[in-house]
């Protein structure tokens, strides 16, 4: 019995719980978008699931004399993805309604149906939505915010946007404008952090006064030249990588600088670069910083991005590791004294590079005046809520801590989830995601993501699928639950970045520690070593699955019919005789490749055979696999149970002595070449990945397309819009000849030949937006080259 | 009470033993709802004597695995089909044999109800593996067939007498359970030594496209897939099939190949010119689909089954309807594999039929009809895979009373459109002074005339003896049962191998005469004499009766339609 007053607790406790989980669910939308502007009666249905994190009311309120200003009523998230749901997840807990704002593509994403209100904004391009800096005003005004959060990307480090805001009697919840100018430029913050001595890497950049010769390709040449090689090019606007380019030579400088500018233009309009000495073992180490209105300047700890693919971050920690204490105070204390050359406010990150071997050599790099991607690590270590506080600044209250409360506790990862294919040069991969299974959250696991089963990866938008966030005691218990985390999860759809996060996370030298921007080029026979293949125990669950849902087919097209035992499972495959041989179903499967980059050459594809003996009466199977290697094993009286799951299923099954539990999530390929994919997860194993339910040879025959066919073609790689066309028709090429240049996920990748040749056709036209695997550029057929 | 009762039985349920921890999801546990009604509406479950652990059981369980594993082997060697030569030359012109064929033919895991594999069995100077046809019903897309294959292996699939019997016998069984009809053909034709025993009789050769014209007419399907030679008659089938497939550069369509036109007109001319699946699909018209292999033409074929949007019947019979929804069929609450050891070899030994019932029907319930009159003929109602079925079966010789009820109890399931199975261990009429005097001659004649007369489907299944005129009452193959299943342990004569030889010692003292005829004819009577001349539709093991008489029942009710009835119906007369 619990006593009286236990039981008050505990009834308080429910009313909390149920307060927090009664938020309405009703959703009243028409299906079809409604007009701009209109208003949407949006309600969260809360499938996003978050923990580890610090929640806004386990925000330590310090007791202050003077009294706390009220928050914002009602504030826009002029933001997409997992950001804006991170945004309006704090301020929600806050009593704070959320406005979204989106684009005709994001219409039925996560961060709309978590929002109060939602508004439509205009067509999927950035420039036509999210970047509508008149349209988000004008939604301000009719819904009544007070305040717009910005997220990071799009608006969050625009000056222009900030200024309109604050014309408009909204307040813009980051930094003062003037912050954003001087750190939005590159050259000007450099000469800032000089004047307030903070080092700065040795470089060539633009002042403000610069005349307009000084942005051409001679005379950059020249002080690109007088840095020395390698120099690194970089979009003065830029950021995220973007328009940043590495020249190793000098005569590759022109080439490169143009690429850049082409970039920096299309990115941010501003095709100005500035030039910067390229450390060749550098670590990119972080301080996140937090300012407010009251003069008061906090550093929570640093952050190391360093491990990095294509120039933008892929994993990140904090603390950084291997960083002596004084080294670390001493970042920390600049990191402070450029928040104040700024009189900034909100939150901010300084950036600094630093020499892998010598962390003492370190130089500022750049701040950025926004909440970053990775900050739920420094939230994870110190157990503050950076966006309350965001809150709060904006509000006009002081920091809630001060800088000796603040307190770094344990060790914290993210790892980024992105749609890409790390087996080709990490090229961006976009497309849907039939099936998403995060890990399991709890205090040392937190995810943050704006996308589930069913959503979209868009060829507009950044192709960040999740954040998977780990806290531990130390670096070694975070790193451990960081791969059990990443073992457990499953993304079906585009190619992503997790089994490369897998080989990352298992790496010897990251797992010391050995962190620097090379890391991935130094390391890449590792990380790239070829994938392992299925079991035979996986590959015996994939083929009793096809044999169980072929079973459960035939009753399901019998449903509505007397039950017949022509189709029950008691006698599938039931055969007069007794003979066990005389009935087999043999299921053959092929390798699906990891990549869908490399060129499609008709290269024999290897070969897996499940035989499966008719089901005994207790519905077991003998299986008998011949895995991709040509070894046979037998599993006796395998007795399977599956659970269906929205995908495919989940499989127990016994395998001999061992209860092998996989998750099986099928899909059929819309082309007529491909056979329907299993995506086997096994935890079990290394093995992640699909296998292809192999098509009957004729049909290669019939003309159902086989990719031999399509070897003699270049195709898009991924839905993308033709930049340039290097080729006409008539034209002989070798391979590795450039055809033609595509741009997707706001990056150019350039099309090779595959082959030596003659062009037949050029399909591709300038400015063309083109889907997955259109044929771009034929090539005239070879003699002997038979397609049979 | 009614709760009482459920749980009673759920109780029992779960007692049952189970070979694993999880059960197969597809074999569902019946719901609540399913066992409160059977509580309400079943029969009641037989009960059983039999102790499996006894040391007799075991005896004659082993007696039956041995005549099991003998068969078994025997089978495991047909199915095999012709000589290694001959199925390596296949393989390497890129053939399936004729039952991958049908394996890659059916929906995967589809049964396969092979009809009479024996067909042939040492009646040849060489084998002759299943007669060189295999014939059976399996589900193509999702419609039950009656496949015919030749087994271009044995013989180059050409016609023996039983061949042309075997395929005769699907076409029958086709004909009257409206199954569409799938032929995959590979045959030279008749085997012309046997010519006199094939081709001329109303049972021959031509009878094969005779029944094809008449099934088309009934509209039941005819698709013929040419897997390879199709020559002289065996153009025919291809020719008079409602759709067809040809395999190019393998299958062959011509009235005569090319030796004999070159005999006949001089015209030098290679066969797939004369009549190859291109020349037929482009210029003859003969064939509707062109295909690339074997797999392609069977992957047409299935595709054809599902255009034909398949009902056997244009409406729905209420005949049909098994009267169990899905997930409520029960098992027998004895195990069917018990039924070697409750029946042993020995068939001067009996058994109570009720435990071979017990082992058949569903949840081992049985409404058992006038039990107490006629003991040596149990009848009773059951289902089998949620079909009802009235049962007739032998505990003992016919007597008049017995006779008597059998025959009322035809007439009953007649009333009521039951199909009848008939479970046969029997040695005879009654003879004798009594039984004559008492009309067993009569009374016999009335069952065997009430059998032979019901418009309902009949199964039999001889799990013991079949002699004499008891063969006849317990519809013996010449009463058109739609199936007949022979145990590995049965026996069908005239009569018993020892009367015999007591009837010959009446009649002749040369005792190695007689012995030698009783000698004849227990081989004669074995099962597998008789199947090789497909006096049966196959031998099966015991414990598969309750699955090939559900799959018959199946397709047996699917079709089937009362006939008119009213001339001479009296109703049912007690006798």
């Amino acid at each position: 019995m619990l006593s009286k007053r236990a039981q008050h607790r505990l009834h308080a406790r429910l009313l909390t719980t149920s307060r927090a989980a009664a938020r309405p669910v009703a959703l009243e939308r028409a299906s079809a978008a409604p007009p701009a502007g209109a208003p949407l009666r949006a309600t969260a249905s809360r499938t996003q699931q978050r923990s580890l994190a610090t929640v806004a009311s386990s925000v330590p309120h310090t007791l202050n004399s003077a009294p706390a200003k009220p928050l914002f009523d009602k504030i826009l998230i002029a933001n997409r993805g997992e950001i804006a749901c991170r945004v309006m997840r704090t301020a929600q807990a806050l009593g704070i309604k959320c406005v979204a704002v989106f684009s005709e593509a994001d219409a039925n994403s996560m961060h709309v149906k978590m929002a109060d209100e939602a508004y439509l904004l205009g067509p999927a391009p950035s420039s036509e939505s999210y970047l509508r800096t008149d349209k988000i005003i004008e939604i301000c005004r009719l819904s009544g915010a007070q305040a717009v959060h910005p997220g990071y990307g799009f608006l969050s480090e625009n000056a222009g946007f900030a200024e309109q805001l604050h014309k408009n009697g909204i307040v813009f919840i980051g930094p003062p404008a003037s912050a954003i100018v001087s750190m939005g430029s590159k050259s000007e913050s450099k000469d800032i952090m000089l004047r307030a001595g903070v080092p700065c890497v040795p470089g060539w950049h633009p002042s403000s006064s610069a005349s307009p010769d000084s942005q051409k390709p001679d005379f950059l040449q020249t002080e690109a030249d007088k840095i020395g090689y390698p120099v690194l090019i970089k979009a003065v606007s830029g950021g995220g990588g973007k328009g940043m380019k590495i020249v190793e030579k000098a005569e590759d400088f022109k080439g490169q600088l143009e690429s850049a500018k082409r970039e920096a233009m299309k990115g941010f309009g501003d095709d100005r670069v500035l030039l910067e000495k390229y450390l060749s073992t550098p670590r990119h180490v972080e301080v996140q910083i937090f300012s407010d209105t009251h003069g008061n300047h906090v550093s929570l700890f640093e952050r190391d991005c360093s491990v990095q693919r294509r120039h933008q971050k892929i994993i990140e920690e904090a603390p950084a590791p291997g960083l002596e204490e004084p080294l670390r105070e001493k970042l920390f204390d600049m990191a402070r004294k450029a928040a104040e050359a700024v009189n900034y406010t909100g939150a901010g990150t300084v950036e600094f590079i630093m020499d892998a071997n010598d962390p003492n050599q370190f130089f500022f790099m750049e701040m950025n005046t926004r909440l970053q991607v990775e900050h739920p690590i420094s939230e994870a270590i110190t157990g503050v809520d950076l966006v309350s506080w965001q809150l709060e600044v904006a509000a006009g209250n002081p920091i809630p801590l001060k800088q000796s409360e603040i307190k770094c506790n344990g060790h914290a990862f993210e790892c980024r989830i992105y749609a890409e294919d790390p087996r080709n040069n990490f090229l961006p991969d976009t497309g849907l995601l039939r099936h998403v299974r995060p890990p399991a959250v709890s205090k040392h696991v937190r995810m943050e993501t704006g996308f589930g089963t069913g959503d979209e990866i868009s060829v507009f938008y950044d192709p960040m699928i999740a954040k998977l966030i780990v806290h531990g005691s130390s670096r070694t218990e975070a790193l451990r639950i960081l791969r059990k985390a990443l073992a457990e999860y499953q993304i079906v759809g585009p190619q992503t970045n997790i089994e490369f996060l897998k080989r990352l996370t298992e790496n010897e030298a990251f797992i010391a520690g050995e962190v620097e921007t090379g890391f991935i080029a130094k390391h890449h026979d590792n990380l790239f070593a070829p994938d392992n293949e299925p079991s035979s125990a996986t590959l015996a669950q994939a083929g009793i699955f096809v044999a169980l849902r072929e079973l459960e087919a035939a009753k399901a097209a019998a449903a509505g019919s007397p039950p017949s035992p022509w189709t029950s499972t008691s006698l599938g495959g039931f055969r007069v005789g007794g003979n066990p041989k005389a009935f087999q179903r043999t299921v053959d499967f092929t390798h699906s490749a990891p990549s869908s980059s490399a060129p499609a050459v008709a290269e024999e594809s290897r070969t897996a055979t499940v035989s499966l003996s008719a089901p005994s009466s207790s519905g077991s199977f003998d299986v008998t696999v011949t895995d991709f290697s040509g070894s046979s094993t037998e599993f006796p009286l395998s007795h399977p149970s599956i659970q269906p799951t929205s995908a495919g299923a989940t499989l127990s099954t016994l395998l001999g002595e061992q209860l092998s539990l996989v998750d099986i999530v099928a899909h059929s390929s819309s082309n007529a070449v491909e056979g329907e994919k299993l995506n086997l997860f096994n935890t079990g194993e290394k093995f992640v990945g699909a296998v292809e339910v192999k098509k009957p040879a004729w049909m290669a025959l019939v003309g159902g397309g086989d990719k031999a066919a399509a070897a003699g073609s270049a195709r898009a790689p991924m839905p993308s819009r033709i930049v340039q066309v290097f080729v006409e028709a008539g034209q002989t090429v070798t391979a590795g000849t450039p055809l033609v240049m595509v741009e997707a996920m706001k990056t150019e990748h350039v099309l090779r030949a595959p082959r030596d040749g003659v062009v037949d056709r050029v399909i591709a036209t300038v400015g063309e937006l083109v889907p997955e695997g259109k044929v771009l550029v034929k090539f005239v057929e070879e003699e002997g080259a038979s397609s049979a | 009470m009614l709760i009482l009762r459920s749980s009673s039985r759920l109780a029992r349920l779960s007692a049952r033993p189970t070979a694993h921890p999880a059960r197969f999801p597809s074999a569902q546990l019946p719901t609540p709802t399913a066992l409160v009604r059977r509580a309400l509406h079943s029969y009641p479950v037989l009960p059983t004597a039999i102790d499996a652990t006894s040391p007799e059981f075991k005896e004659r369980a082993d007696a039956m695995k041995v005549l099991e594993d003998e068969l078994r082997t025997l089978l495991t060697n047909i199915e095999l089909g012709g000589g290694e030569k001959a199925r390596a030359r296949a393989k390497e012109s890129g053939k399936l044999l004729v039952r991958e064929r049908i394996n890659e033919l059916l929906d995967p895991f589809s049964p396969f109800l092979e009809l009479s594999p024996f067909a042939g069995h040492e009646m040849y100077d060489g084998p002759l593996p299943a007669g060189g046809i295999v014939t059976g019903i399996g589900r193509i897309a999702g419609t039950e067939c009656m496949i015919v294959a030749n087994d271009a292996t044995v013989k180059g699939g050409s016609y023996h007498p039983v061949t042309v019997k075997k395929h005769l016998r699907a076409q029958a069984i086709a004909n009257e359970n409206r199954l569409p009809c799938v032929y995959l053909v590979e045959s030279g034709g008749a085997a012309l030594p046997y010519q006199a025993n094939v081709f001329p009789d109303r049972e021959h050769f031509g009878r094969i496209f005779f029944n094809m014209a008449q099934m088309s007419a009934r509209a039941i399907p005819q698709i013929a897939v040419v897997h390879g030679i199709s020559v002289a008659g065996g153009a025919y089938v291809p020719a008079m099939a409602d759709e067809n497939i040809i395999v190019a550069n393998q299958g062959t369509i011509f009235l005569a190949g090319p030796p004999l036109v070159k005999a006949a007109l001089g015209e030098e001319v290679d066969s797939e010119t004369l009549g190859g699946g291109q020349m037929h699909a482009t210029e003859s018209g003969v064939v509707d689909h062109l295909a690339v292999s074997d797999s392609h033409a069977l992957s047409i074929a299935r595709s054809s089954v599902k255009s034909l949007s398949y009902h056997p019947l244009p409406y729905e019979s209420k005949y049909a309807q098994a009267e169990t929804k899905e997930g409520e069929i029960e098992e027998p609450v004895y195990d069917p594999k018990e039924l070697g050891g409750v029946v042993g070899t020995n068939l001067k030994k009996t058994w109570d039929m009720r435990e071979v019932v017990a082992r058949v029907v569903d949840g081992s319930r049985f409404q058992e009809w006038k039990k107490e009159y006629g003991p040596t003929i149990v009848t009773g109602f059951a289902h089998i895979h949620g079909h009802p079925v009235g049962i007739i079966a032998n505990n003992g010789v016919i007597l008049s009373p017995s006779a008597l009820k059998a025959t009322q109890f035809v007439q009953l399931c007649e009333q009521r459109g039951i199909p009848l199975v008939f479970l046969v261990n029997i040695s005879g009429f009654m003879v004798g002074k009594d039984a004559e005097k008492g009309g067993i001659a009569k009374n016999g004649a009335k069952m065997v005339r009430a059998v032979a007369a019901t418009t309902v489907p009949k199964f039999t299944v001889i799990v013991g003896g079949s002699y004499g005129a008891g063969n006849y009452g317990m519809a013996g193959r010449a009463y058109d049962p739609r199936f007949l299943w022979m145990w590995p342990n049965a026996r069908v004569s005239v009569m018993g191998g020892d009367q015999l030889q007591d009837v010959m010692a009446t009649v002749s003292k040369d005792t190695s005469k007689t012995s030698k005829l009783k000698a004849q004819i227990e081989h004669e009577s074995t099962p597998l004499y008789a199947s090789a001349r497909l006096w049966d539709d196959g031998v099966i093991a015991p414990s598969d009766t309750r699955s090939v008489l559900g799959l018959g029942l199946s397709v047996a009710m699917k079709s089937w339609e009362p006939k008119d009835r009213e001339r001479g119906n009296f109703g049912v007369f007690r006798m």
